[in-house]
């Protein structure tokens, strides 16, 4: 029972992680960087969601404002995502892939510091007030689950079918697949490479705002370095599920979590940082390519 | 129709095309020969905007082209296949087709266009549902050729179509070539395979290091003694 108790809530809590884990994993198949600032896109989602849900305290409907939050914090995560990829990252797209690593680790610092000195969000934790209607469990046998888990499973559910959808059967999401396949030979096709990027960018970002709403249902204290673990978790979910492949991001989300749980729930709270990253090097060491990841092969 | 005006073009400090002037006119198909390195395939980036010139210019049907960018060429009517095909694996043959007509707004206009390229390649048709990865050196080229006529270009570009085909397979796709030229599609076709080429072309601009060397009436040039040699192998 227990151990079923621990999975359930290690597949709630990895649903979070494959959300983040999309918006590496979609940018790193497009522009072939690891945007380490994706992190603070989650936090940034979870200050959007902690005002949200103050401006709509007291509101009649308190689903009204759950999808308020959600609308709010995905729609100003895309836009900052947008803004980091024009200013920081486009000048780049031709320079050495260190040189853009490099600036996302300092927007990643800009981000969270920034955080630090902006007055409506500020150095100190705050304590998100999550509507009354969410609060609580429900008891199904010996497990119980609650109101919020259930949001947070059914929220990214949501989300990745519809992104799934999206990529597979939209004309846009077709381009997406053709520029993350051969940038040039898309750019001949007449796909506007840079559209393409900045759409890559405002979804994984919008993902990742999402993800912060949830993460701050989860974990209701939120302070600007909240998305430095999650995001990393989230980097280990990519490559575990082969960088560059969205269902392999899902996948990887989805078991670290469990993982995670799991760790917490038998062996010791204080290992489940220390697995997370032990997966990490178990992956580079074995399957460096990932579950579903393609080995990268030798043009002849 | 095409117009190239004394293009410099270098990668790093090395300068790969050197003051190269040519022009393609309306309806005709026009070859690029040269050996590997000649600089055949860097002159069709520059056209195409993948590449920017240090100097000179490129104008097609009088509009100066030359610093678009890349998908902006492609909605003026100009089209690339690019060399080694360079299809998308990762999607079906439908889905790369459907690439082709990205720049194509117009649903029916791209329906007719899919119609008329499975008329020329009944083979695409059958392997429609097909991950284009799956297909054979022959049938990616065709695919490849396939997907750049969904954009219905008026001038189309060619990057060494032959490269790794069968004599048999070669023959077909020249002939393909011939075919689209006679619809109504301006050719310009870079090969390594000068005498294929230059069996189907109006004329003809030998590239040798960077630079024009040799020009003219793509017959009149393969019987000179000079291109039957250096390219011909006789």
């Amino acid at each position: 029972m227990v151990f079923l108790q621990q999975l359930v809530n290690g597949i709630s809590l990895g649903s979070v992680y494959s959300l983040i884990a999309i918006g590496y994993t979609m940018v790193y198949g497009i522009v072939k960087l690891i945007n380490f600032a994706h992190g603070d896109i989650l936090m940034i989602g979870a200050f959007c969601g902690y005002y949200a849900f103050l401006w709509a305290q007291g509101s009649a409907s308190p689903v009204l404002a759950v999808a308020f939050a959600f609308l709010l914090a995905m729609a100003i995560s895309a836009l900052v995502g947008v803004i980091i990829e024009k200013t920081c990252y486009k000048p780049l797209r031709n320079a050495p892939r260190i040189n853009a690593l490099i600036t996302a680790i300092g927007v990643s610092i800009v981000l969270e510091n920034g955080a630090r000195v902006i007055p409506f969000m500020g150095p100190n934790p705050r304590q998100v007030s999550i509507p009354e209607a969410f609060k609580g469990v429900f008891a199904l046998g010996g497990l119980t689950i609650s109101k919020v888990q259930v949001l947070t499973l059914a929220t990214s559910l949501v989300l990745m079918v519809v992104l799934t959808a999206f990529v597979q059967l939209t004309r846009t999401g077709k381009a997406m697949r053709a520029v993350s396949h051969d940038m040039d030979a898309a750019q001949l096709m007449g796909i506007s490479v840079n559209r393409i990027v900045s759409i890559t960018f405002a979804i994984g970002a919008a993902l990742g705002g999402a993800a912060g709403v949830l993460y701050a249902m989860n974990f209701p204290m939120i302070n600007p370095y909240m998305g430095i673990m999650p995001g990393l978790k989230a980097f280990i979910a990519a490559v575990f599920g082969g960088i560059g492949s969205i269902p392999g991001a899902m996948i990887g989300g989805l078991v670290m979590g469990v993982a995670e749980t799991l760790t917490k729930g038998f062996i010791s709270s204080k290992l489940a940082d220390a697995v997370a990253f032990g997966i990490l090097i178990v992956i580079l060491l074995v399957r460096p390519s990932g579950l579903l990841g393609k080995s990268a092969r030798e043009k002849v | 129709m095409l117009r190239v005006e004394s293009i410099n073009v270098s990668y790093d400090t090395i300068q790969v095309l050197h003051d190269l002037t040519f022009h393609v006119d309306e309806g005709e198909i026009v070859t690029l020969i040269g050996a590997n390195g000649a600089g055949k395939t860097t002159t069709l980036h520059t056209i195409s905007g993948l590449i920017r010139p240090k100097s000179g210019s490129v104008a097609f049907e009088g509009a100066d082209i030359t610093r678009l960018p890349a998908d902006r060429i492609v909605k003026a009517g100009l089209c690339q296949v690019p060399e080694g095909r360079r299809i998308f694996a990762n999607l079906s043959v439908m889905e790369n087709l459907e690439m082709g007509a990205y720049s194509q707004r117009n649903r029916a206009k791209a329906t007719e266009s899919l119609e008329q390229v499975f008329r020329s390649f009944p083979r695409l048709r059958e392997r429609r549902t097909q991950s284009a990865g799956t297909l054979s050196g022959g049938e990616q080229q065709m695919l490849a050729i396939g997907r750049a006529l969904m954009a219905r270009p008026k001038l189309l570009l060619l990057d060494e179509p032959s490269m790794g085909l069968a004599p048999l397979l070669v023959k077909e796709i020249f002939s393909i070539v011939q075919e689209i030229n006679r619809s109504g599609t301006t050719v310009l076709l870079v090969e390594q395979n000068a005498r294929m080429a230059l069996s189907i072309a109006n004329r003809a601009y030998v590239l040798e290091t960077g630079r024009i060397v040799a020009s003219g009436d793509a017959k009149e040039l393969s019987e000179s003694e000079e291109v039957r040699k250096a390219y011909l192998g006789m």
